[in-house]
């Protein structure tokens, strides 16, 4: 008697979870899942932190709206905890086990390369939102943040131009890693095609994380008091840039002296710095939150109700920045791309994306170049203002189409400006 | 007329004797010839659409002198002249002012689009305002002004600054004033006028003047022999003063790592080096001091935003309470049972730092907290052209210091501190003579946290505060425990300092990375060929 009790009571609980599971399953097919693979611990929190807020942002947008195809987008997001390998297998976990359509993710570019042979062999689609240093096309890929001639060229052309103060020489100062290196490469010959002698350049590294910048200044200072005006590049990445910038401060070394122009730095990562000792030091990207037009006004409201519904920390300071429209145009790229191709499957998504177009916060349409994966965006000079926003000094007129692979690394002219196996 | 007036008038407000005002009038009596209303064409450039055109503007307006135009410039420099329709207007809290005459526009006009700047305008506008300001009858306005002039002064200055420098009546000041006016005569026509400033340049330790007169020493810039000579002496001279300014700060920096690996160690000195506890999760107790900052922060900014800048005064007592809690807590339920097992000490440990860190997480949050530091830590002093000490660096090598005459009080000079002197170098006779050896344990593990806390304290005014903080510092901790010698205070001091001055002086010439590979190797080095570190103990303890 028992035991047959105990069979029907397990023949109905199982046919209960049956129905569970089947309408779970119900559920999931209504969805479109999407994975979000940002750093939410660690040394690199300080920015990507935000890019998660931003997809969540953009996908409850897309959601309230009817969602991609009348389907729901539904998100996963997974924190690789600024730990280059866990990249990749959270990624793996992403593409085999959540069956995700797509990842929007990645900041540095350690953590690009780690996870690449990952979504090569699972022909997965990751959506690369930050600026870094080209040398890199890949199928399963699209860089929605700025190649070298988008932003490290540009800045350094300012730097020597009048207006950014004529510099003579320069100091490359960045964290120890792929995108720092190669981007000092690409400037150092880019200098030297400037006529710009060895000795006026001067390349140090700092390993992540590093916090003891006395050093490093006290380097700069007496490099730049050899006479001929110096600027200084700056690719540090993450949490560094706090005491560098705290330092730099503290050292009275001022922007009018010595310009530092961050291709890493943005409104979020100054959030944490008094800016007042900063004013004037630079930052070269394809947005900033102090842009006047209509799009952007869009933009940073939305950010800021999103901030406050979520209950962020200092929700009421919140602030916008380059990846993170970055990362707003290639979730609504990739909704456009899904609509046109009626899938989400990823070769149909990727032959879809060419020449896709959006208007951004940065007030200009960019487009998704028909080839090579890259948007052409507009390019923004700005200098820090005392309330940490940035003051636009110089711009390019319009979008400038992305070259990946830099001219200033020789070799690179043989090679295809789009990826294999397309 | 009215300039003046309206000058005169605010300087009363804001200094009221008597002798200021004598200085006034003297002021004005000076500066009376060029006050005329500023030139309206000279204004309006100021916003115009070329930087050429915009700084020959600003140089204009420095050359007047004229404090009506110190008053346009400076508000151009924050940000406050704005363009309305045709009129160039200064905004003054919420008054707006006609720049050119001073007069307040009623009502204010409309659709105002400020002028920016960059950095090459904001550079010519700081040595104009500076030039205006050696007038000003502040002492410490025009200290500061004749300050950011050295070294940058040029030949167009050289009137103004003569004029300056006969006015001066500070010594002090005078001495950067003739400085700047020897620098500014460098490019003078005449040859005895440059053999003077190159011989009264020889004082000054400036980078930049360096290179002026190291550019005197070539045969086609200079054609007078006598001052080619005299510019390379002072070259020799500016340039033994700079190297004298580089190594300077180098120690200093040196030092202040040093009091950071120190701060950050001391407490493992005790736990680790007096106790023989090896804690894994010290990190995590500097971490729970830095965290305890923050938290007396928010405490503040939240309840007594007056007193923001003395929240770190506050945190102190805080940090170290918390962290000795902490420690306490740890080595009741967890370490007393572990002792004379080390390997399971230091898996046990390990643990707890974990749990530690995941605790601050969900406390906090993952993501970095700030930190401000205060008002009064912000900055630097310059003590020479080419060494600033920033303020902070300094308070934490001072809090070092204090926190290890702390350390050496308790742990020499107080019964608490002879009874775990005592424990640890005999268990068994000091129990006998009725120390409560457990309970001394638990005092002493609790002390060594606290201190730990004080070091989070100090960290979290130059390093990021976040969960996993504490995880660069373990390493560190227990280098300089080890090499300075375990069971000695007085080792990790040396270590500390010895170790910071080292890891310095190799980053400026190999880069931090090298650098701290190179410390690294040192040490497995040196552990392999003295064991027992820097100073070992002697005697028959020794050997336990």
């Amino acid at each position: 008697m028992k035991r047959r009790h105990f069979i029907k009571a397990l023949a109905v609980s199982a046919s209960i979870a049956a129905i569970g599971a089947a309408s779970f399953y119900a559920h999931a097919a209504d969805t479109i899942k999407v994975g979000i693979l940002h750093s939410l611990s660690g040394t690199m929190a300080i920015s990507e932190t935000a890019l998660k807020e931003t997809a969540l942002m953009t996908i409850a947008e897309i959601n309230a709206k009817g969602g991609v195809m009348g389907r729901q987008l539904e998100p996963v997001v997974v924190d690789p905890a600024s730990n280059w390998p866990l990249f990749a297998e959270k990624s793996r976990q992403l593409l085999t086990q959540d069956k995700v359509a797509v990842v929007f993710g990645c900041w540095t570019s350690v953590s690009r390369k780690s996870v690449l042979p990952v979504f090569k062999e699972l022909n997965g689609l990751l959506f690369y939102p930050v600026q870094y240093e080209g040398e890199e096309l890949e199928k399963n890929v699209f860089y929605t943040g700025a190649a070298p001639n988008q932003q490290a060229i540009p800045a350094v052309e300012y730097l020597m131009s009048k207006d950014g103060g004529s510099a003579k020489r320069f100091v490359l100062l960045g964290t120890d890693y792929v995108y720092p290196r190669t981007t000092n490469k690409i400037l150092r010959a880019f200098l030297k095609s400037k006529g710009v002698a060895e000795a006026d350049i001067m390349e140090d590294y700092t390993p992540f994380g590093h916090s003891d910048y006395q050093t490093i200044i006290a380097k700069i200072k007496k490099f730049a008091g050899e006479g001929k005006k110096t600027a200084v590049i700056s690719t540090i990445n993450g949490d560094s840039n706090v005491p560098f910038y705290k330092e730099l401060g503290n050292a009275g070394l001022k922007a009018t002296d010595v310009p530092v122009v961050a291709f890493s730095v943005g409104e979020e990562e100054l959030r944490g710095v008094d800016t007042r000792p900063l004013v004037g030091h630079l930052a070269a990207w394809n947005y900033f939150m102090s842009l006047k037009n209509g799009e952007n006004d869009k933009f940073i409201k939305m950010y800021k109700d999103w901030a406050k519904k979520q209950k962020l920390p200092n929700a009421d300071k919140v602030v916008t920045n380059d990846p993170m429209e970055a990362t707003y145009i290639g979730i609504h790229m990739w909704k456009q791309a899904v609509e046109k191709a009626k899938s989400t499957d990823v070769d149909k998504v990727i032959a879809a994306m060419a020449g896709q177009k959006i208007k951004a916060p940065s007030g200009f349409e960019v487009k998704m170049d028909e080839k090579n994966h890259h948007l052409h965006k507009p390019v923004f000079i700005g200098e820090v203002k005392a309330d940490g926003q940035f003051n636009v000094v110089w711009k390019t007129k319009g979008p400038v189409k992305a070259a990946p692979w830099s001219p200033y690394i020789p070799g690179n002219d043989k090679k295809k400006d789009e990826p294999d196996g397309k | 007329m009215k300039p003046a007036a309206g000058f005169g008038r605010r300087f009363f407000l804001s200094h009221d004797t008597m002798k200021s005002a004598l200085f006034a009038l003297l002021l004005w009596l000076i500066a009376a010839p060029s006050l005329a209303v500023l030139d309206p064409a000279t204004v309006k450039q100021l916003a115009a659409e070329e930087s050429d055109d915009r700084i020959a503007a600003i140089r204009k307006l420095a050359q007047t002198a004229d404090p009506e135009a110190l008053r346009v410039l400076k508000a151009l420099s924050e940000d406050a002249l704005h363009v309305a329709g045709d009129r160039i207007v200064a905004v003054e809290g919420d008054r707006v002012l006609d720049a050119i005459s001073g007069r307040e526009l009623k009502p204010a006009p409309e659709n105002r689009d400020g002028i920016t700047i960059n950095n090459r305008i904001r550079g010519e506008l700081s040595a104009a305002l500076a030039v205006l300001r050696l007038f000003d009858p502040d002492r410490q306005t025009r200290l500061q002004a004749a300050q950011e002039l050295a070294g940058s002064a040029d030949a167009e200055m050289a009137p103004l600054l003569a004029r300056a420098l006969e006015k001066e009546r500070d010594p002090r000041i005078g001495r950067i004033l003739s400085l700047a006016h020897a620098q500014a005569n460098l490019k003078n026509p005449d040859a005895a006028v440059r053999l003077a400033a190159v011989k009264a340049l020889g004082e000054s330790g400036n980078p930049n003047v360096k290179n002026l007169l190291a550019a005197l020493t070539d045969k086609n810039a200079e054609p007078d022999e006598k001052v080619r000579i005299e510019a390379a002496a002072s070259v020799r001279a500016v340039e033994s003063r700079l190297a004298f300014g580089d190594n300077a700060g180098r120690v200093f920096s040196g030092l202040s790592l040093g009091s950071i690996l120190l701060l950050a160690a001391l407490g493992l000195a005790i736990t680790y080096g007096v106790m023989g506890v090896i804690n894994m999760a010290h990190g995590e107790l500097l971490m729970v001091g830095a965290y305890a900052t923050f938290a007396m922060q928010t405490v503040f900014r939240n309840h007594f935003p007056g007193a923001l800048d003395w929240y770190v005064a506050a945190a102190i007592p805080a940090a170290f309470f918390a962290a000795a809690l902490v420690g306490i807590v740890m080595e009741r339920t967890v370490i007393r049972f572990l002792y004379g097992r080390p390997l399971e000490t230091l898996l046990a440990t390990w643990g707890i730092s974990l749990f530690l860190i995941q605790a601050a997480r969900s406390l906090f949050g993952a993501q970095n907290v700030e930190v401000a530091n205060p008002a009064w830590m912000s900055g630097g002093i310059e003590i020479a052209n080419n060494i600033v000490l920033p303020l902070n660096r300094i308070a934490i090598v001072g809090f070092s210091l204090f926190v290890l005459a702390l350390v050496w009080v308790l742990m020499n000079r107080t019964r608490l501190g002879m009874f775990v002197r005592a424990v640890t170098q005999n268990r068994p006779m000091a129990g006998c003579v009725g120390v409560p050896t457990g309970r001394m344990d638990t005092l002493a593990f609790g002390l060594g946290a606290g201190i730990a806390g004080l070091g989070g304290v100090a960290l979290s005014q130059i390093a990021n505060v976040g969960p996993d903080m504490g995880q660069g510092y373990i390493v560190d901790s227990f280098m300089v425990v080890v090499l300075g010698g375990v069971g000695q205070l007085a080792g990790a001091v040396w270590a500390a300092l010895g170790l910071g001055v080292v890891t310095k002086f190799l980053e400026g010439w190999t880069g931090a990375v090298i650098a701290k590979i190179v410390v690294l190797v040192f040490i497995i080095i040196f552990i392999q060929k003295r064991p027992q570190g820097l100073f070992a103990l002697k005697g028959r303890f020794a050997e336990n």
